[in-house]
């Protein structure tokens, strides 16, 4: 949960006025928000809204058109592409930054030529230089913690969806990361599977981890958010307390997207 | 039950048995003790020229289906060029081109006769080696400039979301899973380029083939030989594909 004093916590991220386009359509058009350390921010809105697109701007696997995005302070450096647009300044910034921000993707994304266990100590050893026996160990409480223990020689392919998700999530722990983003987590998953992947993140948002969470699980995201964001056609439409915002949304929008998800 | 066992299986050992005991038997083998060495000679050539070539080949196979993938424009062009010239043209052609077009070219400069490279220009196998490697490369370079494109690109986003320099994501997810999908397309072409050895002993590369032209000029018996250098490039042939499989059930995949 977040502190008491929001004011007086550290910002973990922060994103000023982000704009992004693909040609000529604009998905974002002027976005902020701000995370703090600690803090649980699940970003929900309709398909096409632009909420993937705000959350892998956040490690640059998008590039943003235009607008900052800081880490515990520290602004990605950008500079112009040459047509009109911005790239990252500086690679090895970007770098070192996405060592720091671990992501968890709607397909899962591990590497099938590995098995669990070097997916999960593949970035400890080849990308933060850790020795094997200190990334082997660590690895094996977080496979322990997220119930795959047993799995570990398993192939990604030999895997339910669920089981995959978990050992992405362990993967994504590894890296002992300070915000952890989740982009629509469970939205890959059969029905059944859900309720396994969302215990494990709900247990992390308990746990005082900073977490930017896009989620189409409205039940999930009001019982371990502590700020909602409901974005819309590319703008922040409204945000606040999840019980304040689901109770009695303002806007028409929300109240029509609530309506239509529950 | 043990593969072996199944009828229809005992009756095909059975009658291969009865093949071998017949040719055994009926036809002549009393050439064999006095070419053994010249055989083995032989079957070393062709073995030693399918392992460099297919090694050296798939080592320049890599950067030419790589930069197919990842441009720039210009190098993508030069290496898709090379590999149309060389799956559009008969290996025959190519090791002749370069056996007597590079094969007179070289004597021609004083400053190559005079090098320590000359007294191996002067034999046939490196020539063999250049153009059998080249031509593995050709194919090899199509094969892995599909494999590079077909691993998921979600894979290589986790890998760069995780901060790993564009080397590394090569290095340690991008080529080894490209590798993996090429395999069993790998395995039909190392068998393919065994298959095409014995062009070599058209530029006087003493290899299987030519072993058995050489038998053939002096004793005059014509079909065993031959019998037996099939036999062997079938051998060959099964070794080759019991490697690839171990490889390929070692790792499933399964691409989303």
């Amino acid at each position: 949960m977040a502190p008491a004093n929001r004011e007086d916590s550290v910002k973990a991220i922060e994103v000023i006025d982000l704009h992004k386009s693909f040609d000529s359509d604009e998905v974002l058009k002027g976005v902020s928000l701000e995370a703090r350390q600690g803090e649980v921010i699940a970003i929900i809105g309709g398909s096409g809204s632009g909420k993937s697109t705000l959350l892998r701007c956040i490690n640059m696997l998008e590039t943003p058109s235009s607008g900052t995005i800081k880490v515990n302070g520290e602004a990605i450096e950008m500079k112009s592409d040459g047509r009109g647009g911005q790239k990252p300044a500086n690679r090895q910034q970007v770098r070192r930054i996405r060592t720091r921000l671990a992501m968890v993707f709607q397909n899962f994304n591990l590497w099938q030529h590995m098995n669990l266990l070097d997916n999960v100590i593949e970035v400890p050893i080849h990308v933060l230089g850790r020795s094997r026996a200190e990334a082997l160990e660590y690895a094996d409480t977080l496979l322990k913690r997220v119930g795959l223990s047993e799995k570990r020689a398993a192939y990604p392919a030999f895997l339910s969806g669920g089981q995959q998700q978990r050992a992405a999530i362990a993967r994504a722990l590894a890296i002992q990361p300070e915000v952890l983003l989740f982009d629509e987590p469970t939205s890959a998953l059969d029905p059944e599977l859900i309720g396994e992947v969302l215990s494990v993140i709900g247990d992390l948002a308990r746990e005082g981890r900073t977490m930017i969470l896009v989620t189409h699980e409205m039940k999930f995201a009001r019982d371990v958010a502590d700020t909602i964001i409901f974005l819309n056609e590319g703008i922040i439409e409204e945000e606040g307390d999840p019980k304040a915002l689901f109770d009695a949304p303002k806007s028409e929008n929300l109240k029509r997207f609530i309506s239509s998800v529950t | 039950m043990n593969i072996w066992l199944k009828p229809h299986r005992i009756v095909l050992l059975l009658m291969a048995l009865a093949l071998v005991v017949y040719a055994g038997l009926s036809m002549q083998w009393d050439w064999v003790p006095r070419y053994s060495g010249l055989l083995l000679h032989g079957i070393w050539m062709t073995i030693a020229l399918l392992i460099t070539t297919c090694a050296l080949g798939f080592l320049l196979a890599v950067p030419l289906g790589l930069f197919q993938v990842t441009g720039p424009k210009p190098l993508a062009f030069a290496c898709r060029g090379f590999c149309t010239a060389i799956r559009g043209t008969p290996l025959l052609l190519q090791l002749w081109l370069i056996y007597f077009g590079l094969g007179s070219l070289f004597p021609q400069f004083p400053e190559i006769m005079d090098s320590f490279l000359w007294p191996y220009l002067r034999q046939a196998w490196p020539y063999a080696l250049l153009s059998l490697t080249l031509s593995f490369a050709g194919y090899e370079g199509e094969v892995m400039r599909g494999a590079f494109a077909g691993v998921p690109a979600g894979e290589l986003e986790a890998a760069h979301a995780y901060g790993m320099k564009r080397m590394t994501v090569l290095r340690r997810i991008w080529l080894p899973r490209a590798i993996l999908r090429a395999l069993p397309t790998l395995n039909g072409e190392v068998v393919l380029q065994l298959k095409s050895t014995p062009l070599v002993a058209t530029i006087t590369v003493v290899e299987s083939y030519a072993v058995t032209s050489t038998i053939r000029q002096e004793t005059f018996i014509i079909y065993e030989p031959l019998l037996l250098i099939s036999l062997i490039y079938m051998v060959l042939t099964a070794i080759s594909v019991v490697i690839f499989s171990y490889f390929e059930k070692k790792v499933p995949v399964h691409d989303v």
